[in-house]
Order: structure tokens, then sequence, then C-alpha cells
């Protein structure tokens, strides 16, 4: 059970069930689809970015289990008033934090920079579900690119 | 919830015996005994299939058809010997009405691109089922849109049962083919394809009965469905990977130009013109699967051996007791609750998504499949994305069932 905490931890379970920033947004001047047909999850992510390149509000909507849509959540809640700059390193942390082989993992600076994000730390021991933590930070990739094919991560 | 603790099965079985033929039944899968119930996606192996292949590598290894010398006289001999325990184990009324694929996938291919371009044109219509897997779906659309026939769909009620009024009602001069599952991947619903391939029959339509989920649970005898097409997959009978068979009445075989060109399948070949080897070689160009070809014959006798009927008398108590079990449990909503059905239950707990529920299973040993299960329609009919399926053989216990109970009690105390 103790592993399944680290997966499915408060914060992960609180956000699934109740998705920050979820809804359509008419303004939006980046949207991307994140769509993983063989799990079934599906996204559409809404950006608006001002001139300046700073984040002013991301929301989004669509489909999934506890871990593709807390992970939409929580990325959502990160990138408000971000630059696209910081948005692309974030995704870089992201997504090396649920990637990297366990040998790589450094406790010491385990989570530091990462804020919220760093609850998905876990999902590194659950390869199977690592698809899921990062469809939302791939669709926000392809948003900010302006990408017209839907990201996928399977 | 349960009280159950061992269970002397009523049927015929002695399951813990056939437990000791499945070695991969017997291990720890994170720290916890091993409940397989993934049987839909793919059935376990018995030590006599796995004997018969080895028996090939180490001792008969050779190509068929081909060789004078001993060996390839040896591995021609098992490989067709094994076409004839297929032909007992479906009742085919003859041997060269069983063709090797590597699937089901393959046959109804083979079929929709053979038989389909010969016989569908602009104007014909084709009917499926509403509860189809994805491969009794695709290479029909794809023969339609390369003919301009229509593609109509049988409707199915909230229970999973097709509606036998409306189907009767989509049958016309003007169809041409009735494709359809003998039993649900997604549902477990067993359909009456024997009324159904009659009043196909009727209108003058062919008719290809996918039998991949049918083939493991229940006895199939193609004569007297009066199945016109017949498909099933050898990993799903207890059979190894990459083999499955294509059944078809000879007459239609015969008219049916080959599916692939190649070596095997021809009678004599000069670049002027090739004539054709004669059935069932037609359809196997190439090597075929020797190996696998041997372990479908020995995992096909298996399941005789054990007895069809006695696999199905024991499976549907066990299901009926799953049933019980995980429906009495607070939130679950069962998908599929058809009359008659063969070995699968699919389920939502809650509104937890089907994903997480499948990891938090697994970490309890329980191997259930987590998703669409390749019927996307059937999800979209229910309006759901995904369900649990948990799918049972002749060798699960009710221990099992009881495992995965408890492992569902999990699921929902971690989302709480």
């Amino acid at each position: 059970m103790s592993e399944l905490r680290d997966l499915y931890q408060e914060l992960i379970i609180d956000h699934s069930k109740k998705p920050r920033n979820f809804r359509e947004m008419e303004d939006a001047n980046h949207e991307a689809d994140g769509f993983n047909p063989l799990c079934g999850d599906k996204l559409h992510l809404y950006m608006k970015v001002d001139d300046e390149g700073i984040i002013r509000d991301v929301s989004f909507k669509g489909s999934g289990c506890a871990i593709s849509t807390s992970s939409a959540s929580i990325m959502t809640s990160m990138l408000k008033n971000q630059s696209l700059d910081q948005a692309r390193s974030m995704f870089e942390m992201f997504h090396h934090m649920v990637t990297r082989p366990e040998e790589e993992l450094d406790p010491a600076h385990a989570g530091i920079g990462l804020g919220k994000m760093a609850v998905f730390a876990g999902v590194n021991e659950f390869p199977a579900r690592v698809k899921c933590a990062t469809l939302a930070w791939h669709t926000m990739k392809n948003a900010i690119e302006d990408a017209h094919e839907p990201a996928k991560t399977e | 919830m349960s009280t159950t603790t061992s269970h002397a099965a009523t049927t015929a079985l002695d399951v813990a015996r056939i437990r000791q033929n499945f070695p991969a039944l017997h291990q720890q899968v994170h720290g916890k005994p091993l409940a397989y119930l993934d049987n839909a996606a793919s059935a376990q192996t018995p030590v006599q299939v796995i004997d018969a292949i080895r028996g090939f590598y180490e001792r008969d290894r050779a190509n068929v058809h081909r060789g004078v010398h001993e060996l390839s006289q040896r591995a021609t001999h098992s490989y067709e010997q094994a076409r004839v325990k297929v032909q007992r184990f479906l009742n085919a009324a003859q041997l060269e009405e069983i063709i090797y694929v590597r699937g089901a996938t393959e046959g109804i291919n083979l079929v929709a691109s053979s038989w389909g371009q010969a016989n569908i044109k602009a104007g014909d219509e084709i009917l499926v089922s509403a509860m189809e897997h994805h491969s009794n779906i695709v290479p029909w659309q794809m023969l339609c849109e390369r003919t301009g026939a229509k593609l109509r769909v049988i409707p199915m009620n909230q229970q999973g049962e097709l509606l036998l009024d409306e189907y009767a009602a989509l049958l016309s001069e003007r169809v041409k083919l009735v494709a359809i599952n003998h039993v649900s991947n997604a549902l477990g619903t067993i359909n009456p394809v024997k009324q159904m391939i009659a009043q196909a029959h009727a209108v003058g339509a062919v008719t290809m009965i996918d039998g991949a989920q049918a083939a493991p649970h229940v006895k199939v005898d193609v004569c007297d469905l009066d199945a016109d097409f017949y498909v099933f997959s050898g990993h799903k009978v207890y059979g190894p990977t990459g083999i499955g068979v294509l059944y078809g009445k000879r007459a239609l075989l015969e008219a049916m130009a080959p599916y692939q060109g190649g070596g095997d399948m021809i009678a004599y070949v000069s670049f002027e013109k090739t004539t054709y080897n004669e059935l069932p070689y037609k359809f196997e160009a190439g090597t075929p699967n020797i190996a696998d070809a041997i372990g479908l014959g020995a995992a096909v006798d298996y399941a005789l051996s054990v007895g069809m009927d006695n696999i199905a008398a024991y499976e549907a108590e066990l299901l009926d007791y799953a049933t019980e079990q995980v429906s009495a449990i607070d939130g679950i909503r069962l998908i599929g609750t058809a009359k008659h059905k063969a070995s699968v239950l699919s389920f939502l707990i809650g509104d937890v998504h089907a994903h997480d529920a499948g990891t938090i299973l697994d970490r309890e040993g329980i191997a259930v499949r987590a998703g669409h299960h390749c019927a996307q329609p059937v999800m979209d009919f229910f309006s759901i994305p995904a369900t649990t399926r948990a799918s049972f053989a002749f060798y699960n216990t009710r221990e099992e069932v009881d495992a995965l109970c408890r492992g569902i009690v999990k699921v929902k105390e971690l989302f709480g």
C-alpha cells in the first residue's frame, strides 16, 4: 500500500476529484489536443499568452485517469504568470523526474524547484503510468509551439 | 465480504490438478500470489503446449511440405496433424476448410480482402453488431470504402444484448454479409449466432463469426451453427501467440482468390501464368508458423481433454459467483448484464477511472484489463471511457475472485 500511496498522494487524489482550471476559454490564443488512443485519455488545453510571452491564463477540458487529470490540473495551476521559457524548462524538469532511471535519483535534490510537481515523483516506479502523467505537459508544449498534431505519449 | 474459503466445484473439474499444468499461474507479483484474470486478452499456456513446441524445436525442426528428409517429414506430419485436431475442435466437415492464419484478426482481413473484393459492390450492405471488437469493424469499413458498400449496425440494449427484432428489420436482399462475434470481449454476451446465421442465410447473406472469445469457453460446432466463416486465435485457447484459424465452407474458399502470393500456395509457376495450389495451401503462402501450429494442435487437444462442456459449466459457476460477490460491493456498476454470458465481468468502481483501478489491483497481484477493450463503440454506447474487466478461465478459482473483491475494496479506500 505504501508504494501505492507514493503514486496516489492526497494532492493527486484531490486534484483528480476537483480539477482546477477545468473550463473552456473563449479568448485563448494557443490551444492543443492531447490524446492517448490506447488509454482513451484526452484533453484540450487552452492558453492565453500576452505580447511579453507571459502565460496569463491556462485551462483544460477532457477526461482521463486520476494521474492524467491531476497532472493537467496541477500543471495549469503552476503555469499561470510564468514565461514561455519557464514553461519549457518546467516541462523538461517534469519529464526528467518521471522518466529518469532509478539509479539517477538523487534524494538530496529530489523535488527541489519542482513545487507541486514533485508529487508525481512516485510515477517513476510505475512505468505503465508515465504516459498518463506526461500527457498534459506534452500537450502544453504543443500548444506553445502551435503544433497541429495532437500530443501523444503512448 | 465473502466468508467463503475453499470450494469443491460441483462440476467434474479438478481445478487444483489443472492448475499444475499452467506454470505461469504459480508466481508472486509485487509480493502477492498472482490472480490471473485477464484471460480474454490472452490465456495462459499449459505444459502440454510448451512441450509440443519444444519437441518441434528439439527434434523435428525443419520446413514443411518440401523436404524428402526425415525431419521435414516429421515436421509436416505434426503440422498437418495439428490441423486435424483443429478440425475436430471446430467439428468442421473437411480438413481443407481449416486455414492457418496469425490470429482472428488476420482471418477476418483475409475474408474481407479476398471474398469481399470479389463479392461486395456499391449499394451492398454489410451488417456488424454494436458490440464488435475493432477487428470485426475496421476491415469491413475499409472494404466499404473501397467498394462503396454500406456498413450498418445491429443495435443492442442496456444489458448488452443484441436487438433481434432490429436485426430482422435490417436484413434485406441488399445485405451480403453479416459479421458478428459469438461472444463479446467487452461485455461477455453470448450471442444467438445459430439463429442469426439462419436469418442471414434466408436473405442470401454470407456470415462471418468472430469466435475469438467463444472458442476458449463454449463448444463450437461450425456445422451445427452453419457458419460460412469462423475465426479464432490460438493464444486465447491456451495456445501460443501468432497462430489462429480461419474456417470457411469449402465452396466459398474454393471460389476465393489467394490472399497473399508466394511459396507453398502454388501448383505451378511460370512467368506467363501461375496455377494456385489446392485448399488449404492456397491461403498459406510462405513458410508457415509451424511450431505454433503444432502448439495450437496441442492446445485444442488439451481443451478437448478437459471437455468443453466441463469448462463451460465450471466457468458459468465461477462467473455467477464473481458477479454476485463483485456487485455486492457498494458503488459497483456492472457493464454487460446479458442473460447469456461467458467468462467476462466488466465493471466500474464508483467514479474511479479503470486505469487507476488496474494499477492498484496489479499491486495486489491481480491481473485485469483496464481500458476500452478495443471496443470503443461499446464504451460510447454506455457513455464511459473505459471499464475494468476481469475475465476468467477454467483454472481460476473462487479464492481469486475473493482476492479481486479485496482489491476492489482497496481501490475504494485509496480513492475514498
